[in-house]
């Protein structure tokens, strides 16, 4: 189906490059708001599970409390420590920033609304999610800050450690999406045929290992809990943001916010149908868009409630979870997809497959923590008895009790 | 000493790696408190640690010396300031001893339910703090926070002070309690059973947890008697010490209760026994609740200047975070001529570069976390 151009609606011819231009100012104006949106939820969110109320005073219910708090990031005076390496120090904002408004471009909100309708949107995703990384360690090294310097290199670390089984975790999709096409068509990178291709069945169903896998990733990618050790306050202090203020630690917050809802609208395109399922494409564009963003503010929500309860996993155990737990599982996943639907096999089988490998993974995690925890603690029933009098010959003997 | 996991590697010749040096403190986050500890770090990983203390002395004992028997009771609530009724229940104790006073048994009965409320509402307190240094977002310790905010409450009544009670006083209480006291008592103990239980189910089973507290921070039973570790740490480490139980000070040999003990003495096993000593305080005030004088006097009648024999003693006694003792010795006259503080969390934390070295930055902050330090009471 071809893209809807403005144009056609106006019924004035409009060049192609002012339509996405159009396309482009729509997508930043609507993520700003939802980063907004999104901050003030969380803060909601968070605050009924811990007991409280959360904020309550600015605007009605609290809701223009994101506003004011950009408003006083605006006001507040652009420090810069005297001993940082002054330009890396303040470009890095905006080479976090770029990138993840970047990935924008290929996400099907609708069947016919993204910015460009791109062929390899799939792998673009990925090539460009890996290039705000590099923002994040020039503000961990461009600070001068140990705690920064910490957390920039944390943050490396996991951004390649969990990129790659995230990358193998949708892969196994573009498998079973490209048997779907006639064979030797390309057009399986193609986000929206991947959304398209889910009408009856969500790949949630068929591949529901690839998707826990792609969510742990994102968490990992976005530094949220348990995998937030590049911005632990209790550890590293805020991690490789600590030197900024004012509207460089503003874009900071902006960018991981947008890139949250990013990350949740890649998963619900990929994994959950997008647009598609469960309606297809007889729905109208708008309803299109709520479901879209239904799906998205479902996985944004869970995400929320996880930062509410799971504590921080350590730097060594993050590693080694990402290298021999989830990219075997995840290799083995493309594996099994490519062997069986090369030998013909329905994509039921395919599901089957990867829901036991799933339960073997949690199987594994489980089994390992509670041979880990092993017995809690033991009790020792004490009636307590009257002091027993020290005797003098008893000290003298070195008999007494108490000391060593 | 554990020995360390990674060598440096040469990678040329003129190649030259340093170790870098992080200072964590005063004002970090999760030093609770006024703490510095400077480590050597090689990556992530910790190959020495230097403590630094003092930056909250107030010179507390000296202060005492100053003042009369009764007017040093105020400053035992500004060392534990999280177990105020404890510290302070020490100090008059150790006064009635050097005394010779005998206080009524109604007021001793108050002082014995208060003390383990405040154990539960300090252990409270580490739970949520805990909670907070092993990465939960708040939730923890909001939760904590919630129910120590009863039992805090419920001392307003009592005292009319949330945190510096001055409640005891030398030869038993300040005043009577208020009259709702022991029904007060009771609704505090079934909301506090559920408050616990709410920790337990958020953070004892998590994953984790366990992956992140299991086998960090170990200390052999041997080792904690050397340091001369004290408390829910010493009882981790699996030694069945508890001074309530092995000196019976008070009125402690007339209850029935059980001494929770870990088998590795690490963080996790910390906590364990933490949250099982909360539900054995809650069982130690229920039958304290049944026995107690429902009428009575609460204080004994004393001369009004007291001038002690002169002679010495230590009172030590089990606060929540180990043996707390006073030391004071007589001269004759109105004032102490010397009294010192045995302060349970100073040797605690004497123990912090031996389960620290060898391990990870996050790790230590989750160590320094489990043996629950309070500045003012190291520093005092």
């Amino acid at each position: 189906m071809p893209p809807v151009v403005l144009s056609e609606f106006a019924g004035i011819g409009l060049p192609d490059w002012i339509d996405a231009l159009i396309r482009i100012v729509f997508v930043v104006a609507l993520m700003t708001i939802n980063a907004f949106a999104l901050i003030y939820l969380e803060r909601k969110v968070l605050a009924r599970f811990q007991a409280r109320v959360g904020p309550t005073r600015t605007g009605p219910i609290g809701m223009l409390q994101a506003i004011a708090d950009a408003v006083k990031l605006v006001a507040k005076e652009d420090v810069r420590p005297t001993t940082a390496d002054r330009w890396v120090f303040q470009l890095a904002p905006f080479f976090v920033f770029v990138p993840v408004f970047l990935m924008f471009v290929p996400i099907p909100f609708t069947e016919t609304w993204f910015i460009r309708d791109l062929e390899l949107g799939f792998l673009y995703i990925f090539a460009v999610l890996g290039l705000n990384i590099v923002g994040v360690v020039m503000a961990g090294w461009g600070s001068d800050n140990k705690y920064a310097l910490l957390g920039g290199i944390r943050a490396a670390a996991q951004a390649i450690s969990y990129e790659l089984p995230m990358l193998l975790a949708a892969a196994g999709v573009v498998i079973i999406a490209a048997s779907h096409l006639p064979a030797g068509e390309p057009g399986a990178l193609n986000l929206n045929f991947i959304a398209g291709d889910q009408r009856t069945t969500p790949y949630l169903i068929l591949q529901p290992l690839g998707f826990v896998i792609f969510m742990i990733g994102a968490l990992a990618e976005l530094h949220r809990p348990p995998f937030d050790m590049p911005v632990a306050e209790s550890e590293v202090v805020g991690g490789y943001f600590v030197e900024y203020s004012g509207m460089r630690w503003g874009m900071f917050f902006l960018a991981e916010y947008t890139a949250l809802f990013l990350i949740v609208m890649v998963a619900s395109t990929v994994f959950l149908g997008g647009w598609s399922f469960p309606f297809g494409a007889d729905l109208g564009l708008g309803w299109q868009l709520v479901l879209t963003f239904f799906k998205a503010s479902a996985l944004i929500f869970v995400l929320f409630w996880m930062r509410a309860i799971v504590p921080r996993l350590r730097i060594d155990q993050l590693m080694a979870f990402s290298w021999k737990v989830l990219l075997p599982f995840a290799l083995a996943q493309v594996l099994a997809n490519a062997i069986i639907l090369t030998y013909g096999g329905a994509d039921w089988i395919v599901g089957l497959v990867s829901m036991a490998m799933l339960a073997l993974l949690m199987g594994l995690v489980y089994g390992q923590m509670r041979l880990k925890a092993g017995a809690g603690t033991r009790t020792i029933r004490r009636r307590a008895a009257r002091p027993r009098m020290i005797t003098a010959t008893e000290v003298a003997g070195g008999t007494a009790s108490g000391g060593k | 000493m554990r020995e360390l996991v990674s060598q440096p590697i040469v990678v040329e010749e003129d190649f030259e790696t340093v170790d870098m040096n992080i200072n964590m403190g005063p004002q970090h986050p999760s030093t609770h408190g006024v703490f510095r500890m400077v480590l050597t770090v090689d990556g992530e990983q910790i190959k020495d640690v230097t403590a630094y203390i003092g930056y909250m002395h107030r010179g507390g004992e000296k202060l005492s010396e100053n003042v009369d028997y009764r007017g040093g009771l105020g400053y035992q609530d500004r060392t534990d300031y999280l177990a105020a009724f404890n510290t302070e229940w020490v100090y008059a104790n150790a006064v009635e001893r050097l005394a010779g006073i005998e206080i009524p048994e109604r007021a001793e009965y108050i002082r014995l339910i208060l003390a383990e409320f405040n154990r539960i509402l300090s252990h409270y307190m580490f739970m949520g703090a805990f909670g907070t240094d092993v990465g939960i977002f708040g939730t923890a310790f909001c939760w904590s926070f919630k129910e120590r905010e009863r039992i805090q409450d419920f001392f307003e009544a009592i005292c009319g002070d949330r945190m510096m009670y001055n409640y005891f006083h030398v030869g038993g209480l300040g005043w009577q309690p208020h009259e709702t006291f022991m029904e007060d008592a009771r609704w505090l103990l079934d909301v506090t059973t559920n408050g616990i239980q709410d920790i337990d189910s958020l953070m004892t089973e998590n994953e984790i947890m366990i992956l992140r507290c299991r086998d960090v921070g170990n200390l052999s039973a041997e080792e904690a008697l050397d340091f001369g570790v004290t408390g829910p740490m010493l009882r981790a480490s699996g030694v069945p010490l508890d001074l309530r139980a092995d000196e019976p000070y008070s009125i402690y040999d007339r209850f029935d209760w059980e001494i929770p003990l870990g088998d590795h003495g690490d963080v996790y096993d910390r906590y364990l026994v933490r949250l099982e000593e909360m539900r054995q305080s809650v069982n130690i005030i229920r039958q304290a609740l049944d026995q107690m004088p429902t009428s009575g006097s609460v204080r004994a009648t004393l001369p009004r200047v007291l001038r002690p024999e002169p002679g010495e003693i230590y009172q030590r006694q089990e606060g929540p975070r180990g043996e707390y003792g006073i030391y004071m010795v007589s001269d004759g006259t109105d004032k102490p001529w010397r009294m010192k503080v045995r302060s349970p969390c100073f040797h605690n934390l004497g123990s912090l570069k031996h389960q620290t070295v060898g391990s990870y930055i996050a790790d230590a902050v989750i160590i320094l976390g489990s043996i629950d330090i309070v500045l003012c009471e190291v520093d005092r």
